[in-house]
């Protein structure tokens, strides 16, 4: 990246607090984190490190307590719950574990999503959904319902709906999670190509080193605080300390 | 509109998940606009019915029979007393302001023959006036004028059930001689047909012929000029209630009885009559039309129930929807169109079944009904209200929920 060009994600003393009852739950304590657009980083962390908080704060889903987060030129904090979902809908596009996809909805629809909430034309958003299954590899499963489609080509029509609105974004929380290592392999390439081709920005959480190592960067997360942020070739050894 | 066509799709996914569960959801509803639509048919039926038995027996009529005679303290059947005279009709006309037109019948049943056919029905001596206060039309011919009444000319106007009866179909009764008690009458018109009254008897079962004829030549009188009925119409509807105190007093004066003593004669308003099997018909009614609405409620409310359990079950779903950009109106819109499609449905069913419920009451009870499409039209909007109004508490409860704790939900 260009010197002075301003971060895609800018997070800077974020805090996340919970109240359980009377215990206060600090989530997030400080944090901040710089990504540039176009870049594949890791999060890594023990469960209850605070790494799917920060994930949820950076896809908008919630919002900081203190602090503050800047989606490209846009303060996040300031966002309507409604202005955050306008943001979700045509910017971030989400990969989840368990890819949540609508169980009685075709791969087509399911892709179409985004873009119903997006108001895109009813061709159009049927003539794109056909295309982005196709780029994941799912040419003529367009009718197929979730249940039809194993657990690799679910998350590849759940990727397919993530990128239905083009977002510069994509936030995916532990995506092969479900998965065997078969298909995790070919959900880690496709989000390789992706990156390469679409030119899309793609965090993702995961607690596996092997998937780790597909990523540029690695951020380790423990108790609401990120403790090393470092590029692939030098978090080996700070993935290993986190898998001990 | 894309965001509609995709709420009413999916709505219609959401229902066809689950028929059973549906179905007995939409019950209430179904109930509820099924009886609406039955009860406003078989009121409305029951109305026309009336509206209709007021039109045949003549608009804003006043009946006048002579009453019960009492002799040694027995009484025989009201309209025996032969107390009633055609100079206590024309005093009416005179004399009562709110009275318009009078007319009066002797009314004997005979036998009636015509080649070899014959048949026994009600003849009836009546003035040139009585069509025009039955407001009765001819259909062929003409009626008899005062001339043929003064002279008591043996000339006859025929219902057309007794032409029915005498003539053979497509011969044309004009001109024919029939006799009456034995006594040939020419046929100088043909009645139009009126149909039956509201308790069944058959009005064009009749023969009309010059009161002073009847009186002279067929029927015979023990006394000249009484009369069987006086009919007084109203000179308009709004004197109506006037009429009957009138004839009252003006025949109590003439009939000499004394205050404190029962009329010798019998006033019936028709209309009141009318008035008043409506306003019963009308009671009922309404008091059906509240139990509907009482099982449009219950419907609503089940309606409100299985939404939340919708609501409860898909909360994943929508923790997707919100996820994916959809923003609480889109999540409101969905299940409020939801909601409103399972009372719409209902609503279609309970028409169907309203109008199906109302053919087999028409045939089975043999009431008159007459189906309304304002009243369906209405009880489908307000099953589509009931809809709306129910089904918002699900659907902002679904709105409301955080995307992050629903798409975390089990």
């Amino acid at each position: 990246m260009a010197p002075g060009t301003r971060p895609l994600i800018q997070l800077r003393d974020v805090w996340k607090v919970y109240h359980l009852g009377d215990v206060e739950v600090r989530a997030l304590r400080g944090i901040s984190l710089d990504i540039q657009a176009g870049e594949f980083v890791a999060i890594v962390g023990a469960s209850g490190s605070g790494k799917s908080t920060c994930m949820n704060l950076i896809g908008c889903l919630d919002q900081p307590t203190r602090g503050t987060y800047r989606l490209g030129d846009v303060d996040v904090a300031a966002l309507s719950a409604n202005e955050r979902a306008a943001i979700r809908n045509r910017r971030i596009g989400f990969v989840f574990q368990n890819f949540n996809l609508l169980g009685r909805t075709t791969a087509l629809e399911n892709v179409a999503l985004p873009m119903i909430y997006a108001g895109v034309p009813f061709w159009k958003q049927r003539r794109r959904a056909r295309e982005l299954l196709a780029a994941v590899g799912l040419r003529g499963r367009e009718r197929h319902l979730p249940s039809q489609l194993s657990g690799g080509q679910q998350q590849r029509v759940a990727i397919a709906r993530a990128l239905a609105n083009g977002p510069s974004l994509l936030l995916a929380d532990e995506p092969t999670g479900n998965l065997d290592s078969q298909s995790s392999i070919e959900i880690m390439d496709l989000f390789v190509r992706l990156r390469r081709e679409r030119h899309v920005t793609i965090i993702l959480v995961t607690h596996e080193p092997h998937i780790a190592e597909y990523t540029r960067r690695v951020v380790t997360f423990r108790d609401g605080r990120i403790v090393s942020d470092l590029p692939r070739a030098a978090s080996r050894h700070t993935l290993e300390i986190v898998r001990g | 509109m894309n965001l509609i066509w995709m709420s009413v799709v999916t709505a219609l996914r959401a229902l066809r998940r689950n028929v059973l569960r549906s179905a007995l959801t939409m019950l209430g509803v179904i109930i509820g606009v099924a009886a609406v639509v039955t009860m406003v048919s078989i009121g409305r039926g029951a109305n026309a019915a009336v509206q209709q038995e007021i039109q045949s027996l003549g608009n804003n009529l006043v009946m006048i029979i002579p009453g019960a005679t009492t002799v040694s303290g027995v009484h025989t059947s009201s309209g025996s007393a032969g107390s009633l005279t055609v100079a206590d009709a024309t005093a009416i006309t005179k004399e009562c302001p709110a009275v318009s037109e009078v007319a009066w019948a002797k009314r004997q049943v005979v036998q009636v023959v015509y080649g070899s056919q014959n048949w026994a029905t009600p003849a009836q001596g009546v003035p040139p006036s009585y069509l025009s206060v039955r407001e009765w039309p001819l259909s062929a011919g003409r009626f008899f004028d005062h001339r043929d009444d003064a002279s008591a000319n043996p000339v006859a106007v025929l219902g057309q059930t007794v032409v029915d009866q005498l003539f053979t179909p497509g011969e044309d009764p004009l001109g024919a001689t029939i006799r009456v008690k034995n006594v040939p009458f020419e046929v100088i018109g043909v009645l139009a047909r009126k149909g039956q009254t509201a308790w069944g008897q058959d009005q064009d079962d009749v023969v009309l012929i010059p009161f002073l004829t009847a009186e002279r030549r067929v029927l015979g009188t023990q006394i000249l000029g009484t009369v069987d009925m006086i009919v007084a119409a109203a000179a308009t509807a709004d004197v109506l209630p006037k009429v009957e105190p009138q004839i009252r007093a003006l025949l109590r004066e003439r009939h000499r009885i004394p205050s404190g003593q029962d009329d010798d004669f019998t006033v019936r308003d028709l209309n009141e009559i009318a008035e008043a099997s409506k306003n019963a018909s009308a009671v009922m009614m309404n008091l059906l039309l509240s139990v509907a609405s009482v099982s449009l409620l219950v419907g609503g409310i089940g309606i409100m129930n299985i939404m939340l359990v919708s609501v409860t079950e898909r909360t994943r779903e929508i923790g997707v929807r919100l996820a994916v950009g959809a923003r609480t109106g889109h999540i409101l819109l969905q299940f409020l169109v939801e909601a409103t499609a399972l009372s719409l449905v209902g609503g279609a069913v309970g028409i169907v079944l309203g109008f199906a419920a109302t053919r087999l009451i028409a045939y089975l009870a043999q009431w008159p009904t007459l189906l309304s499409a304002p009243a369906a039209a209405g009880a489908f909007l307000v099953a589509g209200a009931i809809g709306i109004f129910f089904g918002f508490y699900p659907a902002r409860r679904a709105a409301r929920l955080d995307p992050i704790a629903a798409l975390r939900y089990e």
